[in-house]
């Protein structure tokens, strides 16, 4: 079996933020009623995690659960584990209304950190990203200049970018562009 | 600038993260129906100076699709409402009324 490798393969830049390419990330899209109490027990078992309200995003390292419509959860597990955290998921669903897939391979992640990371987004988003609006533990589904992304924050300097592993590439650029050294804006 | 408030996600979003979908509340006229109301249903839809019931999708977010009243001469955006509905709440209703008394748009009042 070849290795997989994630779109950049750890790509970095240095600006006014620190963008980084993460790797793989093991990802799992899963649809159904969220209240549903299998549903919320199969998130319980892959991630630890409650299930979340409307944008939250409970995010430790690599696992977590994020919230992405009123039926859609991203599942975050180690890129290792998530053909066995899967299996075990479409086990339990596989009574009721519900849909697991891997999209791992289908998405890309990145990094942004430093004092200066709210207004590298900021740039990218039409997202009030001041700090009453947007918090370590929200997620917010958006647009970064023309293809859709979404991030959360894993601290108070640090967002967690997801996009299409096909755009990963612009994304990459859109990010070093928007921390360019000296554009700093100074307005978060 | 637009910014409707995404009644699925909460995100008060803005235009380019929006789809527009055309005019709201349209009824289907398939097989079985006289040529007139196709063609109406096809073809002849409201343009208003004032307000005005639409189709918006929350495309580059949540994607999912829902209802806006909002008046075409402003931009004032009266409420964003559920996509499951053949016609507007009555809190939107009242809440046009009590800009725009004595609207009307289609069969609606």
């Amino acid at each position: 079996m070849s290795e997989p490798i994630s779109a950049l393969n750890h790509a970095s830049f240095d600006g006014i933020a620190r963008i980084e390419e993460c790797g793989l990330q093991g990802m799992i899209t899963l649809r159904g009623d969220l209240s549903d109490k299998v549903v919320i027990k199969a998130v319980k078992d892959a991630t630890g995690q409650k299930m979340p309200g409307q944008r939250e995003a409970f995010v430790n390292g690599e696992t977590g659960v994020c919230w992405m419509s009123p039926d859609e959860l991203l599942v975050l597990v180690p890129y290792a584990e998530v053909e066995e955290k899967l299996a075990a998921m479409q086990g339990a669903l596989s009574g009721i209304h519900a849909l697991a897939v891997n999209v791992s391979d289908a998405r890309a992640v990145f990094r942004v950190s430093g004092a200066t990371a709210r207004e590298v987004l900021g740039k990218l988003a039409p997202v009030d990203l001041s700090r009453d609006a947007f918090q370590p533990g929200q997620i917010r589904r958006t647009r970064l200049a023309q293809v859709a992304g979404a991030f959360w924050m894993d601290d108070e300097e640090t967002f967690r970018v997801v996009c299409f592993r096909s755009v990963a590439d612009y994304v990459f650029k859109l990010l070093k562009v928007a921390a360019q050294p000296g554009s700093e804006v100074g307005y978060y | 600038m637009l910014i409707l408030t995404c009644p699925y996600c909460g995100v008060d979003a803005e235009e380019t993260e929006l789809t527009a979908g055309g005019e709201a509340h349209l009824k289907r006229f398939g097989p079985g129906s006289s040529d007139d109301e196709f063609h109406d249903y096809l073809f002849a839809r409201e343009n208003p100076k004032g307000a005005h019931f639409e189709r918006w999708r929350h495309s580059n977010g949540c994607g999912k699709w829902f209802h806006a009243a909002r008046c075409t001469a402003t931009l004032e955006v009266f409420g964003t409402y559920s996509a499951q509905v053949t016609e507007p709440p009555q809190e939107i209703r009242d809440a046009i009324s009590a800009k725009r008394p004595g609207w009307t748009w289609r069969e609606f009042s």
